[in-house]
């Protein structure tokens, strides 16, 4: 096609809701690999689940070799934000305006009991609030208190295989459906 | 020298003869009255044979028609350790002396009692809440409840 | 008087550069934010806001029974998370009275000295880190590793044990603790002397220590600043010398004091400690009697109506544990006095007059644990 009509996204929009070409699926394969194998997370960690983090990027642990290469301290510069430890009424607001901060692509881990639904602080506290998820939307949970490294790692596989089924230029939240047949994929899209 | 408890006992009942000397298996206790209090702490910062220069904890107790403040307090040169009491009778202002110029580690333990009670502590230099907001209860309290923000069990 | 303010404002004397640091920081170990008020880069005051991880355990610890709230004050100050579950079983003890068997309080012990070894190693790695050092990272945990299966073969978890109960243990220990121990004293006793080559008499790390942020041993009494930062200054405050408990008083170990006060003097404190850590495990390893591991209790624990109060030693400084009980399943008020609390606000004094960076240093140096301060 015309440079210019590849540059112009509502031309873009036109072919997707029409079904697309192969050389668009493939260059969707192409960016959803690239993607899930380098995502980036930003230093966030409250409290006792920032130990297991950190034990995750050690040498016995290494999840560098899962593309995670490097922490990134501000989060204009991550990719994913590991809410690991307790959230606090305080500390709310703060969660909010990162990830606000960061941009799309990006997705959120929710790390431990604590940032899945408030964990051993459930009942009786005055200022835990009961889960990131009253904040911000999340997309992959990892239970333990805290949880295991390895169980860390396997929440990062999750994560490739969910980014892997999205949809590159929409809102990050499609996904592909690989069993639906090509018309209700259409119809999806 | 250190001291035992029957002569720290001793010791205290001539500075305050107004104390009462409550049961405690492990150390010796005291409540003092109010009205001398911060005095009283001078002198057993100053004393030469008391020396109690070490504030381990500063802390109040809520007994639904008073407060009782608590402090811990040790020799580094003795290695004697004495238990403070302070009654507070006012639940509605509940108020007291500060130590923050005589120990310094008192100015924040105050801040949280402050935080977590609502006692005031009269002189401080920075008396401000320290965790919570502004505008929160005191949680500490026996008679607080927050609906929308505590599940009880 | 007019033209004074005037003047002022336009020569900017009047205002203070007010940056924020926190509370989302690789550098301040949790969630705590650092309020610097700064001329160029010079610090002419700072400001700790805690609060960020205010749980509210003291309250929480009112409504559950005495054998519940052993979890939570693991999650206070996780890093020693043993020596805080000792510190809440050793106060239901002492109010009960209950003879704890000998075995337990030897295997304390242990735990406590193995504990503070995986702490010590912990701080090592981030204040390396922080200092721009990222080996130690990788080194710190990767010997850090070895302790943590140590944990995980007879309790099963890394971090967070719970292990302690009033009156013992939950179940009995591993038959291959003791070997395991020994294996890595071995191993650990040819690492410790690279840590020291890699990093004490490194030139940019002495420069950035040594003469920065002297603790007076006068303000570490006044501000109750203990564990191996006081030490640091010569304030002799070591629980385990001053009111011993479990096995502490029958083995041979030293009290590391230095007079500097600055951050190299508090680094070399801990470096020193891990050594008398170990040659504590050496004493003790091979002398664990056999017998029960635990005393015998009832189901529902009731303390009598009183105040106890027991202090421990955690990697940080001096834990106090003071519980009020009026006679129920449940304490009235529990307080815990955490060495963070006390250790952190002496940082507005420490790093006035010093650059951003040595502020960096100095609270590495202090080793806070953020949630210890909140509790």
């Amino acid at each position: 096609m015309e440079y210019e009509d590849f540059k112009d996204n509502e031309t873009l929009e036109l072919l997707k809701k029409s079904g697309g070409n192969i050389l668009l699926s493939t260059i969707d394969n192409i960016i959803n690999w690239g993607r899930s194998n380098s995502i980036w997370p930003l230093t966030f960690a409250t409290s006792c689940c920032g130990i297991e983090m950190m034990a995750a990027g050690a040498p016995r642990h290494d999840f560098a070799r899962f593309g995670v290469e490097v922490y990134r301290a501000s989060p204009r510069q991550a990719d994913v934000i590991v809410v690991a430890g307790t959230i606090v009424h305080k500390m709310a607001p703060v969660l909010k305006r990162l990830y606000e901060q960061m941009p799309d692509p990006k997705y959120v881990i929710a790390m431990g009991a604590c940032a899945i639904s408030g964990g051993p602080f459930y009942y009786n506290s005055y200022s835990v609030v009961r889960g990131a998820d009253q904040v911000i939307p999340v997309d992959v949970y990892i239970p333990g208190c805290p949880p295991r490294p390895e169980a860390l790692l396997y929440g990062i596989m999750q994560l490739q295989r969910k980014i892997k089924s999205e949809h590159p230029m929409g809102n990050g939240k499609d996904q592909i459906d690989p069993d639906a047949d090509a018309e209700t994929q259409a119809k999806n899209k | 020298m250190r001291m035992e408890n029957n002569s720290l006992r001793q010791r205290m009942e001539t500075l305050v003869p107004d104390a009462t000397f409550p049961i405690n298996s492990q150390y010796l206790e005291l409540v003092v009255p109010d009205g001398l209090f911060h005095e009283f702490c001078l002198n057993l910062k100053t004393s030469p044979d008391l020396l109690f220069d070490y504030l381990i904890s500063l802390t109040a107790i809520d007994w639904k028609d008073h407060y009782m403040m608590v402090y811990h307090l040790t020799s580094t040169t003795f290695r004697h350790t004495v238990v403070l009491k302070v009654r507070i009778d006012n639940r509605e202002n509940p108020q007291v002396e500060t130590v923050s110029d005589i120990w310094k580690t008192a100015e924040f333990h105050e801040r949280e009692v402050f935080d977590l009670f609502g006692i005031r502590f009269l002189h401080h230099p920075d008396l401000r809440r320290l965790f919570l907001d502004d505008d929160y209860g005191f949680p500490l309290r026996k008679d607080f409840a927050d609906e929308s923000r505590m599940i009880v069990k | 008087m007019q033209e004074e303010i005037v003047k002022n404002i336009i020569l900017g004397e009047d205002e203070d550069y007010i940056i924020n640091m926190g509370p989302q920081h690789p550098s301040t170990h949790g969630v705590l934010r650092f309020e610097v008020s700064l001329q160029g880069e010079r610090i002419k005051k700072v400001v700790p806001h805690c609060g960020y991880i205010h749980r509210g355990i003291e309250k929480m610890c009112e409504r559950d029974t005495y054998a519940q709230i052993i979890h939570l004050p693991d999650r206070m100050d996780y890093l020693s998370a043993h020596i805080n579950n000792e510190a809440v079983c050793l106060c239901v003890e002492k109010a009960l009275e209950v003879d704890v068997p000998e075995r337990v309080t030897y295997i304390r012990t242990i735990l406590d000295e193995l504990n503070r070894i995986a702490s010590h190693q912990l701080w090592w790695c981030a204040m390396g880190m922080d200092m721009g050092a990222l080996t130690t990272f990788f080194y710190g945990l990767r010997d850090r590793e070895k302790i943590l299966d140590i944990f995980e073969e007879s309790f099963g978890s890394r971090l967070i044990h719970s292990f302690n109960t009033p009156g013992g243990f939950m179940h009995d220990i591993h038959p291959g603790f003791q070997k395991r121990i020994k294996e890595f004293i071995t191993y650990f006793r040819q690492k410790l002397p690279e840590y020291d080559r890699l990093l004490t008499n490194n030139v940019i790390f002495r420069e950035r220590s040594i003469d920065i942020g002297t603790l007076s041993k006068d303000d570490a009494i006044q501000y109750g600043v203990t564990g191996p930062s006081g030490r640091g200054s010569g304030f002799s405050c070591d629980v385990r010398k001053i009111e011993p408990y479990g096995v502490y008083s029958r083995v041979e170990f030293n009290e590391i004091l230095m007079t500097e006060g600055d951050v190299m003097a508090r680094y070399k404190v801990r470096i020193a400690e891990m050594y008398e850590s170990m040659r504590i495990l050496e004493q003790l390893v091979d002398n664990i009697p056999a017998g029960d591991y635990s005393a015998k209790m009832k189901a529902v624990l009731r303390l009598p109506a009183g105040e106890f109060f027991q202090r421990v030693e955690t990697a940080r400084g001096e834990l106090a544990v003071f519980i009020v009980s009026d006679g129920n399943k449940s304490p009235y008020r529990i307080k815990f006095r955490s060495p963070n609390f006390s250790n952190l606000f002496i940082i507005s004094k420490l790093a006035e007059g010093f650059k951003i960076a040595d502020l960096v240093a100095i609270s590495g140096s202090l080793d806070l644990v953020i949630p210890d301060i909140d509790r």
